[in-house]
């Protein structure tokens, strides 16, 4: 049987989760989505624009300003047969909502012994260089990556963020889904019409190589290609994995290509200390050790609040040439 | 025909109010179990009894049907009971066990059991607010009539959470009952300490209809219920009770001594003057329900059926602990 032909489009990364979104919410009447300005406004970031005119104000709901009551709500409808979508306007605010997510949604079904679910989505944005200054440009993926009952995305690409958000609808289980800002329109990709799904914990090699292995999460993973484009220059061959969720972690396939390639660099926007970076490379570390030629190193965002002044800011998150710098040098080239 | 239907209503009214006697009874005699347990040693942690605040539990939930939900407490034994929970597996979950209404993994402050709507106890002050609205929300969403009663002490007036939780109900007319067990003491500090104002208003700025209730009238708590929860039913949207009652006990079962923070006269008054069980049994005598022996052998009844539960979780397995890792995810 001939296979029908699917439309491949460019579509930005903002549209490709808009696209999910509506697929999702066509296909599915429990699903509602909750936030600030998401209606007409299709929030300050304009990804949800125009899913009120085809799902009506009774499904895309504008909230108070009020995050932990509209997610705290969100997670008794995701307990009582809904599958909210909760709406975090800037990922800096998650602080607002840890009781609602970390001590409700994500321990619901194990204190109840598996007797209530959560099947709920929290949309938190991230990253830097927008010079929103320090309480509107963190990157706070690794906080619920902590919290056991949680599952985390951090999708890079317009095509894993669609089939990506399509899996955190259906999961059962609280997802929060970290979409990073910049990316919204400067990051296109082709993205397949239509349905398909992207399981959780399964990373996606960007680029195969053989001499390092730059493992980079969201926006860090257009930053560790530039730098393997770079390092192709000068003779190093890079191999680029994205692990699509920080949990499930595909400890796997970084294991496995850090064996193949023999060293590693973690690249990643969140803080530098106790953050994402320090864990991808203790699993590297603890599963690779006889192959690595070196320790793994990581390149984080400098540990300080985030700055206001563009020179101040841009210092802080990490770039191609710092990536290249540490490349070469671990690579004695 | 009037004759019969006002008969057959006062049977049904007959059955309610001895039922709630019986309910009140239950909850007692679970309780004074949970803290003999403990006295024991056989209970590992530790727990808050309910017991001098029956009548609120028993009152509200006598106005609920099996399929409405509530969220209930770090001192939920009294709301889980009332909505229907089976003694044997509360005291099963209390113990740790396996054939506890949460495999174990929750123990005495996070009863959950969806075959009774009970969303789950919660041990943070004000936690069940975002989930009771959230339920009243998806009952609204999905038109299935349901209501929601969200169970909390007036510790929890403390929490922001429950004001963001009123302002959304109010605005969207969500049939969700924010039940305030006014029992006057936050731990160990008197609530006139922690609560600026006035309780009700708290609720009447957002235009939701509230009402301060004798919670140790169990008539007076079900009547009240009754037409919040009807008025929830028709769509006219979220109510606030204030339900003044008393714990009779610690603020868990090991503050044994309390005269630091409150005084011997106040419980004994509480106790001899206020006790909701015996005030409900002396109506239910003078009204001639029941007379002093048939309230004797509903006691009785209980007593043994909760004695049966307490064995029936002592002899119970411990979870394997290969279970651990079991139910972290759906
Ligand atoms: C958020 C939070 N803060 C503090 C505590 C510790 N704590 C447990 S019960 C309690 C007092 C609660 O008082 P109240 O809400 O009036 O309920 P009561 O114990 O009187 O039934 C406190 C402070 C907690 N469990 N959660």
């Amino acid at each position: 049987m001939p296979e029908a032909a699917v439309q491949v489009r460019e579509l930005t990364f903002g549209e490709a989760i808009r696209e999910a979104l509506a697929e999702e919410m066509r296909r599915d009447s429990r699903i509602v989505l909750l936030g600030e300005d998401v209606a007409e406004a299709g929030t300050t970031f304009k990804v949800l624009k125009g899913l009120v005119d085809e799902f009506g104000t009774s499904r895309v709901i504008d909230t108070p300003i009020s995050e932990p009551g509209f997610t705290g709500l969100g997670v008794g409808a995701a307990m009582t047969g809904l599958r909210p979508i909760v709406d975090i306007m800037f990922g800096d605010f998650l602080t607002l909502v840890m009781d609602q997510v970390v001590n409700q949604a994500a321990k619901v079904h194990y204190m109840s012994g598996g007797a209530w679910k959560v099947p709920m989505v929290v949309r938190a944005t991230m990253g830097a260089t927008r010079r929103s200054a320090a309480q509107h440009s963190q990157s706070l993926h690794a906080w619920p990556s902590h919290v056991p009952g949680l599952k985390v995305v951090i999708p890079s690409t317009p095509y894993d963020a669609k089939g990506l958000m399509k899996t955190a609808i259906r999961d059962d289980n609280p997802v929060v889904f970290f979409e990073d800002k910049i990316s919204y329109t400067k990051v296109k990709g082709p993205v397949p019409e239509g349905d398909y799904t992207i399981p959780f914990g399964v990373a996606d090699i960007k680029r195969q190589g053989r001499d390092i292995t730059l493992v980079g999460t969201s926006s860090m993973v257009q930053v560790a290609l530039g730098a393997a484009a770079m390092l192709e220059e000068i003779g190093i061959s890079a191999e680029v994995v994205d692990p699509r969720t920080t949990w499930p972690l595909d400890e796997k396939t970084l294991i496995e290509s850090a064996k193949k390639t023999s060293r590693a660099i973690v690249i990643d926007e969140g803080s530098f200390r106790y953050g994402v970076t320090g864990e991808i490379a203790s699993v590297i570390a603890e599963g690779a050790f006889f192959d690595l030629d070196g320790p793994v190193r990581r390149i984080g965002a400098t540990h300080v609040p985030i700055p206001f002044s563009p020179p101040l800011e841009d210092a802080t998150v990490p770039t191609e040439r710092q990536v290249f710098e540490m490349a070469r040098t671990m690579c004695n080239k | 025909m009037i004759t019969q239907t006002k008969q057959a209503a006062g049977v049904d009214r007959d059955a309610l109010v001895v039922r709630m006697y019986r309910q009140m009874m239950a909850i007692r005699l679970f309780e004074e179990r949970v803290n003999d347990l403990y006295t024991r040693a056989l209970m590992p942690g530790l727990a808050h009894l309910y017991i001098g605040e029956e009548a609120v539990a028993v009152g509200v939930c006598e106005a609920l049907t099996r399929s409405d939900y509530i969220t209930s407490t770090h001192r939920g034994h009294g709301h889980c009971l009332a909505k229907g929970a089976a003694p044997d597996r509360m005291f099963a979950e209390l113990l740790g066990k396996k054939a506890g209404y949460c495999k174990g993994k929750g123990g005495s402050m996070h009863i959950a059991d969806p075959a009774t709507g009970n969303l789950g106890a919660n041990a943070i002050v004000g936690g069940g607010a975002g989930i009771a609205t959230g339920a009243a929300f998806s009952a609204k969403y999905l038109g299935t009539k349901q209501v929601s009663v969200c169970f909390f002490g007036e510790g929890a007036l403390g929490q922001g959470i429950l004001y963001e939780e009123m302002n959304l109900a109010q605005l969207w007319k969500l049939p969700v009952i924010y039940a305030c067990e006014n029992n006057l003491y936050n731990e160990y500090t008197h609530c006139s300490e922690s609560t600026a104002g006035d309780m009700l208003a708290r609720a009447t700025a957002f235009g939701i209809a509230a009402e301060a209730v004798d919670g140790q009238d169990v008539r007076a708590v079900h009547a009240a219920a009754s037409a919040f929860v009807e008025r929830a039913r028709a769509g006219e949207g979220p109510g606030f009770l204030l339900l003044n009652t008393y714990r009779y006990r610690g603020h868990h079962v090991g503050d044994i001594a309390r005269e630091y923070y409150r005084q011997k006269q106040e419980e004994q008054f509480w106790t001899s003057e206020r006790d909701p069980i015996t005030l409900h049994g002396q109506w239910l005598i003078a009204q001639g329900t029941v007379d002093q022996a048939g309230l004797d052998s509903i006691t009785s009844e209980i007593a043994s059926e909760m004695d049966r539960a307490v064995e029936f979780a002592v002899n119970a397995p411990y979870p394997d602990v290969s279970e651990v890792g079991e139910d972290v995810y759906a």
